[in-house]
């Protein structure tokens, strides 16, 4: 409890800044910018957003930084209030969201007016989507990123998801009398949001698996565990097996490694992920397919298609150059 | 130092290994590489991962192919010759051995053929090099353990490993600094506090430091734990 005076000061500071008050949470919410790199050799792996091109573009699409800290909601999203006129678009997966009882169109930006509430359900199609406001939410810096590392407690809001009662500021206020809204066109995210196998690399340890174990994996479907984070998704089918049973020396690992302990059930390592393990690694998930890791749900099937390292350089070349102003357009 | 035969680990990293085996010499090529890399930060290069024989190099994908990056870190080997090794501290951890702490403690006693004892004696009598910090925040992965007491990871991970477990990993031993998931064999807890991001360096131990572990019970267990909570508030 703040001593009188000091509470005085503090809720009139709050008064005169603009503020989203957080109504509902929702299942797992997070600030998130676009990570924390240059920290691995202290074992700490950059975090950021599970579906990055969506955060870029939201936060392209109210006119921030790509890197700008936005709100990550999780398969089910929650309630925010704002206290002043704001610009905002809502980016990934459809939660569904309402503005003071109408609906709102995803990856477009809007307004929302002093005293209107945001209002998001459950998800109808992928895990995330993503909340981005102008000016973006101010959030301290730990060790240079704004980035909840959830499963470490670093970064956020005190390293933890948003609970019933927190209270966001909105980090560079900026007039939205110049507000002109925009979309990214169905024909880009067409594009960018494709389906079928995701596309891999051969990881660094694929030479300790049988033919089999390879075959099985670019034609098998897998399934996504229950027990699946920002860390890691664990899939479960068909066995992959080793020829080699040597267990090797740890390493480092990258992120969306395929890595197989002694069970033969992948594990794709996320955002969150360990900065060195010890399992083999089959394969990679190309740069350019990450982000549609982060959408996928419990119970989702996946399949996975090799590709070539040169192959996915040129996939991850093409997709960068959709996430650029040009590929907004006004309403 | 060898031109070392690069391994391109995904689309965006490549791996610099030194050898197959935990040995000195490539712990020594591990953090002159490393430590080299690390004090001249280039934007192309995004993380550096050392690890016991090997140093992992992410980039940035979008901007960078990997001949490039292996360029770049060639050259950087070709400059290491003459660089000394930085000395290295010793540090003791404190350990509650078996119990609840050590869940594992008899599962590794019974794969070796040792007493419960007898396995804490082995693992509290020598000393450990930190050959590196992975996993995860603050994570010393430490040589040095005898053989008679390895034990082969749980065949499947758990989903919560409590911080300050002591474990042992194959013929490997760690302290995990936070509850995180994890596979090694728990057989101890420390009351230390191995990562703080507010302090600066953020992790109780670095690279190159040398470990002795010091069996306490459970009293002073608490005493240590609610003194250390003290000084980090």
């Amino acid at each position: 409890m703040l001593p009188f005076v000091q509470y005085v000061a503090v809720n009139s500071l709050l008064r005169t800044m603009p503020v989203i008050s957080v109504k509902s949470p929702g299942f797992l919410t997070t600030i998130q910018d676009l990570g924390r790199s240059g920290c691995a050799h202290l074992g700490v792996s950059a975090s950021g957003p599970a579906d990055s091109v969506a955060l870029r573009l939201g936060n392209l699409l109210v006119g921030n930084d790509e890197n700008t800290p936005a709100l990550e909601l999780t398969l089910v999203g929650g309630a925010f209030e704002f206290e002043s006129n704001t610009v905002v678009a809502i980016t990934g997966s459809d939660f569904e969201p309402t503005c003071g009882g109408q609906t709102v169109p995803l990856w477009t930006s809007f307004l929302v007016r002093a005293g209107d509430r945001l209002e998001f359900g459950a998800t109808k199609s992928g895990a995330r989507c993503y909340m981005c406001v102008r000016g973006g939410i101010e959030c301290p810096r730990v060790l240079g990123s704004a980035s909840t590392h959830v499963l470490t407690g670093i970064g956020g809001l005190n390293g933890r998801a948003l609970q019933r009662g927190d209270l966001l500021k909105i980090e560079a206020v900026r007039s939205e009398s110049d507000f002109v809204p925009r979309l990214v066109s169905a024909e880009i995210l067409k594009r960018i949001m494709r389906s079928g196998p995701l596309r891999i690399t051969r990881g660094p340890q694929a030479s300790y698996f049988t033919d089999e174990a390879h075959s099985t994996l670019s034609s098998s479907p897998y399934v996504v565990s229950e027990e699946s984070n920002r860390m890691g998704l664990r899939l479960t089918g068909p066995l992959l097996k080793r020829t080699r049973k040597k267990e090797m020396i740890t390493e480092g690992v990258s992120l969306g490694a395929i890595q197989v302990p002694q069970n033969g059930q992948p594990i794709i390592l996320f955002v969150e992920h360990q900065t060195t393990g010890g399992y083999p690694k089959i394969a990679n998930v190309i740069s350019a397919d990450l982000h549609r890791v982060g959408q996928l749900r419990p119970r989702d099937e996946v399949r996975f298609e090799t590709v070539a390292i040169d192959t996915a350089r040129s996939l991850l070349r093409e997709q960068e150059a959709l996430i650029h102003p040009h590929s907004l357009q006004p309403v | 130092m060898r031109e070392p035969q690069f391994i391109r680990a995904s689309d965006h990293s490549v791996l610099v290994p030194f050898g197959e085996e935990i040995a000195l010499e490539h712990h020594e090529s591990v953090v002159r590489l490393a430590t080299a890399l690390l004090a001249d930060p280039k934007p192309f290069i995004k993380n550096i991962h050392p690890a016991y024989s090997s140093v992992l190099v992410s980039f940035d994908a979008a901007r960078t192919a990997h001949a490039e990056v292996e360029d770049y870190i060639v050259g950087v080997i070709k400059k290491l010759s003459a660089r000394p090794m930085p000395t290295s501290r010793e540090v003791e951890v404190p350990v509650c051995y078996g119990g609840e702490f050590g869940l594992d403690l008899p599962d590794v006693a019974q794969h070796n053929g040792l007493s419960v004892n007898e396995v804490t004696e082995i693992h509290s009598s020598a000393a450990y090099k930190v050959y590196f910090l992975g996993f995860s925040p603050g994570f010393p992965y430490m040589g040095g353990m005898s053989e008679r007491i390895a034990t082969p990871r749980l065949p499947r991970p758990r989903t919560h490993v409590p911080a300050g477990s002591v474990a042992i990993g194959g013929a490997q031993t760690g302290i995990y600094p936070l509850s995180s998931p994890g596979g090694w064999r728990i057989i101890g807890r420390t009351p230390l506090r191995l990562f703080n991001p507010a302090a600066n360096p953020p992790t109780l131990l670095q690279m190159g430091d040398v470990v002795r572990f010091r069996e306490i019970g459970r009293e002073e267990y608490d005493r240590l734990s609610a003194a250390d909570l003290q000084t980090s508030t």
